[in-house]
């Protein structure tokens, strides 16, 4: 079997497959402080430049057996206020605000994110897409990164996602967060069974 | 729909249910994925660059005041994506076990010493032409709560960027020969025996440093957007 070694000017014939994070990545993807390589993303996106409210998304990681997932790291990437995404908007390109964050549970499988509500971004054939978090979950026993998203509840857009249409009605609100709160939205992500949060293929 | 990255490419991976690796049983998705078109949201993604590192940050051996127990090596590769072009300025994150095969990660238990001298986490940057290379200490196995008697092959872990939300991977680098391996419920989660073996480096002399540290080569193949088909010249 050929090993990884890509020869120059030749057609790869598949991409790397996909491994678990495991258990032990905090020292390297989320020290928060605890090891000593510097945070490359945390769980608060908020900067002064970022456009939009301020808000706080928490909840919890759930598995089959209704256990509290206590070694999962999310993944979250979004718009700013205003619906642009860094990279993709030049207005945005000297901006502090980066768009991701990055939470690893904590001992009661909570994880939480302090950003800003997103604006709106184009779907497919320009239909505008309703307010919405990209989200990557990996641990343990997570073979490839799940992804999922996080809507916001009493958002107009919701009706006519052109991606929420593709979910089952019965399953859309496995990913749309309930307003908690003044500046407070929550969600469970359960990995599976009863209400099982609807996970993407893309 | 609109896919904007081929969708057959993730084949590769491994199921999300596979029972040989046992916390794959409570925690992997129990209803069909809802498969989406690409919008925007997944065609960009976070960047991060040089400004992220910092000294030492690829080099694994001088992140203490002392050097580390093991034996010292040097992986390098390229990044590049399924049509072959390079990935540039793309950010890989990597952690491992030390010498003895232990974690600093407080939840690892494995009586093995720790290394006061090895973390065991770096990054890097590629360069123009997708190329990365950073300094470490070859990682030893050690033994996880799986089945009986299980014991993970030597690896590194590396998690990695590319330009958009659907380039990001996670995965694990293998080392050639491990007797381990045919044993390890994470390599073989990989169905395609092909695919399998794009995780395996290969022991590489030209990385190798005289009177210094052994090469190994790992080049690392994310999802690319459009493929076109390309003559192959190994298969033409
Ligand atoms: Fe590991």
């Amino acid at each position: 079997m050929a090993d990884a070694v890509v020869k120059a000017g030749t057609k790869p014939d598949g991409i790397t497959p996909s491994q678990t994070a495991g258990p032990y990545f905090a020292y390297a993807l989320t020290p928060a402080g605890r090891y000593a390589i510097a945070d490359l993303a945390t769980n608060d996106l908020v900067t002064d430049d970022a456009v939009g409210e301020r808000i706080t998304i928490a909840g919890r990681v759930i598995d089959g057996d209704g256990e509290l997932v206590t070694d999962a790291m999310l993944e979250i990437w979004q718009a700013d206020g205003e619906g642009r995404l860094p990279g993709a908007d030049p207005a945005l390109s000297n901006a502090r605000f980066k768009g991701f964050g990055r939470c690893e549970c904590d001992a009661e499988g909570r994880f939480s994110f302090r950003t800003v509500k997103p604006g709106r971004v184009p779907g497919p054939n320009g239909a505008m897409q309703a307010p919405h978090l990209d989200v990557g979950v990996f641990a343990r026993g997570i073979l490839r990164r799940l992804f999922t998203r996080i809507y916001f509840e009493g958002e107009a857009g919701n009706e006519s996602d052109p991606i929420l249409k593709l979910v089952p009605a019965e399953r859309r609100s496995t990913v749309i967060a309930r307003r908690a709160g003044a500046d407070l939205y929550k969600l469970d992500i359960r990995l599976q069974g009863e209400n099982e949060t609807v996970f993407f293929e893309a | 729909m609109t896919a904007a990255y081929p969708t057959e490419s993730l084949k590769a991976h491994p199921p999300y249910l596979y029972p040989d690796y046992r916390s794959t049983v409570k925690r992997s998705p129990s209803r069909a994925l809802v498969v989406i078109p690409h919008t925007l949201s997944e065609l960009t993604g976070p960047v991060y660059g040089h400004e992220s590192l910092r000294e030492h940050d690829s080099d694994l051996t001088r992140q203490h005041a002392g050097e580390p127990l093991g034996e010292r090596i040097i992986v390098s590769g390229r990044v590049v994506d399924e049509d072959g072009r390079p990935v540039p300025r793309t950010l890989l994150e990597v952690w491992q076990a030390n010498a003895a095969g232990r974690y600093i990660h407080v939840v690892d238990q494995h009586p093995a010493p720790l290394d006061p001298n090895f973390s065991g986490a770096g990054r890097v940057v590629t360069d123009a032409d997708g190329r990365y290379r950073f300094t470490t200490i070859k990682p030893g196995a050690y033994p996880w709560k799986n089945h009986p008697n299980a014991w993970r092959p030597a690896h590194i872990h590396f998690s990695l960027f590319g330009p958009t939300f659907l380039t990001r991977l996670v995965t694990q680098m293998y080392f050639p020969g491990d007797p381990l391996l045919a044993l390890d419920p994470m390599w073989n989660s990989i169905p395609d025996e092909k695919a399998r073996w794009r995780m395996m480096s290969s022991f590489d002399i030209e990385t190798t440093e005289p009177e210094w540290a052994l090469g190994y080569r790992f080049d690392i193949v994310l999802r690319g957007r459009d493929a076109t088909p390309m003559e192959d010249p190994h298969h033409g």
